[in-house]
């Protein structure tokens, strides 16, 4: 089994999650809230990783954080080093691919909160802080599990975008997916099954908890009174 | 004018001005005094008493007009002041109550005390829930109690902030009868020590007389009347008003005489030869008006009265009887359709039938004159 490979991934997908749980809250919350009339601009964009090749989202990346990129220039600078082929190069980059699997689950949780609710939070003296962690959060917590969760478990089993961003460099960048990848490449297909049923096993028991978790949520709580 | 410095403030008034357009068209635009105490908001599906009460509470933005509580400003368009809701100090009861599904009652009840010493919580707490006699469900969550005590619970939350107003938006329709007169008790009660204006949202005119020390009908964002109940629905000059407050009978009328100096007048109803005696409105032969009746107001004899002092005396075929509760529904043609609510008894010892000819009696006051809606044009001619 190879380890480097096996650690590098979960630190990677625990990073972005973590991440993702940071951002993608009040993120979702202003995708559902906002009244914005742009708004839509904002979703596609979000959106937009579900659809697109990782390849190209991986290119774009690669070219935005680059030497030839001002960002990249400035991270380098900074940093000493620049972005391409590091771990936090990879983060960047699965932050970006797996946002709408945070962000998309938490906005439909959000906006199932029956709107009366919030509006009795506001009557009853609480701001938009307080009504968001004693309201919307609790009775959204399914999505934002299943957000949290999905993103994980995305970022995990990754393979076209950490491979143009990161490359294949073993112990640095070279997540489980790649590792397969390689493996084959090697004709070493004992090997390839073991990680290729880690990363089918792991995936399999996330997806079940999470839908698991998301049905009891529902049976506890009908939608409407 | 100063307030007076004894008056306490939430023995104060609501006064509100609102004007708000929508894009559909439909546009609010009502103002309108609320003392302390009740006030009943009446009107039909869509005639914008949420809305109301929206912009009152500040849920929904007027675009032009003023609010305030006594010599507190809520809202004034002209001075650019619109307090947030969280500041309002404003209690509202939703529709569907809006309790937290996921909070006990306790919580519920104690959401809006946050930031007041515990022991402060704990006195307000114990005290609202036994005001409105839910202390025993202290601990359960609203999905596992009943609907009457829902709306106990409901009240107590939004009463334990010490409002120096409540709104009210249909809160008790889904209830019985008595649970609900229960309820109101209780929230009277309640009332007497605060003092404060409760505007209570019904389409039900029984709840308006229960209820009401004043009255606004409401019809499609716009005023129609508003005094105490007897004023607004016993003699309902207005066609709305006249169907919410349970006129079964409203006919299309054309005046053809008038009596000047007895106070009456005559009206044709419908296309039909029946002429009714009614109270004096317009001097003015040929006018188009309506003519309102409740079934409740109407006599039935089986031979023609005599020496009788009612003014309409008019015989008719018995169309139909149904039986609801314990009101039997007569439908009798007399050139036009009426609906006469008799008793089960009164229908056994008249011997009543289908197919019988009957006389009917209506007082000239019965008749009341009401200015056609119209938007309900069509529906009323269905009759």
């Amino acid at each position: 089994m190879n380890w480097p490979a096996i650690t590098l991934s979960a630190r990677l997908a625990f990073t972005v999650c973590a991440l993702l749980l940071v951002l993608g809250l009040p993120l979702a919350y202003w995708v559902t809230f906002s009244r914005w009339r742009w708004k839509f601009l904002v979703e596609a964009v979000v959106a937009l990783p579900l659809v697109l090749p990782p390849t190209v989202l991986g290119f774009y990346v690669l070219v935005a954080i680059g030497p030839r990129s001002p960002f990249g220039r400035w991270y380098a600078s900074w940093s000493g080093h620049g972005l391409p082929f590091t771990f936090e190069g990879l983060v960047l980059a699965s932050l970006l691919y797996s946002l709408p699997f945070a962000v998309q689950p938490m906005a439909a949780a959000f906006a199932l909160v029956d709107p009366s609710l919030i509006h009795a939070s506001q009557i009853l003296g609480a701001s938009r802080w307080r009504t968001f962690l004693r309201v919307i959060l609790p009775l959204a917590s399914g999505g934002v599990v299943t957000g949290g969760v999905l993103s994980f478990a995305h970022t995990l089993g990754e393979f076209g975008v950490v491979l143009m961003v990161g490359g294949n460099i073993p112990g640095v960048t070279q997540t489980i997916s790649i590792a397969v990848y390689d493996q084959v490449q090697d004709l070493d297909f004992t090997a390839a099954h073991h990680t290729a049923l880690l990363l089918l096993a792991f995936s399999f028991v996330t997806l079940s908890i999470t839908y698991a978790l998301n049905r009891r949520i529902w049976a506890v709580w009908p939608l409407h009174q | 004018m100063a307030p007076a410095p004894v008056t306490p403030a939430r023995s104060a008034g609501l006064d509100a001005r609102i004007r708000k357009r929508f894009a559909g068209g439909f546009a609010l635009e009502a103002a309108f005094h609320a003392d302390p105490g009740f006030t009943i908001l009446f009107g039909p599906s869509g005639s914008g008493k949420t809305t109301l009460l929206e912009c009152i509470a500040g849920l929904a933005t007027p675009d032009a007009g003023r609010v305030a509580i006594g010599p507190r400003v809520l809202f004034d368009s002209d001075r650019k002041i619109s307090v947030p809701v969280p500041a309002r100090s404003i209690g509202y009861l939703f529709q569907g109550l809006a309790l937290f599904p996921h909070l006990t009652v306790e919580a519920n009840v104690t959401y809006g005390l946050a930031g007041k010493p515990a022991e402060v919580r704990r006195a307000r707490l114990k005290e609202i829930l036994e005001s409105f006699r839910v202390a025993h469900l202290g601990a359960r969550k609203p999905g596992a109690i009943s609907g009457g005590e829902r709306q106990r619970v409901a009240l107590a939350r939004s009463l334990v902030t010490d409002p120096l107003l409540l709104l009210l938006d249909e809160p008790l329709s889904a209830l019985d009868a008595i649970v609900k007169s229960k309820i109101i008790d209780d929230l009277r009660a309640w009332n007497t020590s605060r003092n404060i204006p409760i505007i209570y949202v019904t389409h039900s005119p029984e709840e308006a007389y229960a209820l009401g020390e004043r009255i606004i009908v409401l019809e499609s964002g716009a005023i129609l009347a508003q005094g105490s109940p007897q004023q607004v629905l016993e003699a309902p000059r207005h066609e709305t008003v006249a169907q919410l407050a349970g006129f079964e009978n409203i006919f299309d009328a054309t005046v053809t005489a008038v009596r000047e100096e007895q106070g009456t007048m005559r009206c044709r109803l419908g296309s039909s030869a029946l002429e009714l005696e009614v109270p004096l409105l317009r001097t003015e032969a040929g006018w188009a008006t309506r003519v309102a009746i409740r079934a409740g107001d109407i006599l039935v004899a089986t031979a023609r009265p005599e020496g009788i002092s009612a003014r309409n005396t008019f015989p008719g075929r018995l169309v139909s009887l149904e039986r609801r509760g314990v009101t039997v529904i007569a439908t009798v043609d007399s050139g036009v359709s009426f609906e006469v609510h008799l008793t089960p008894s009164a229908v056994e010892a008249l011997g009543l039938g289908p197919g019988q000819q009957i006389w009917l009696v209506i007082k000239t006051y019965s008749c009341h004159l009401v200015t056609p809606a119209q938007k309900m044009t069509g529906l009323v001619d269905a009759r």
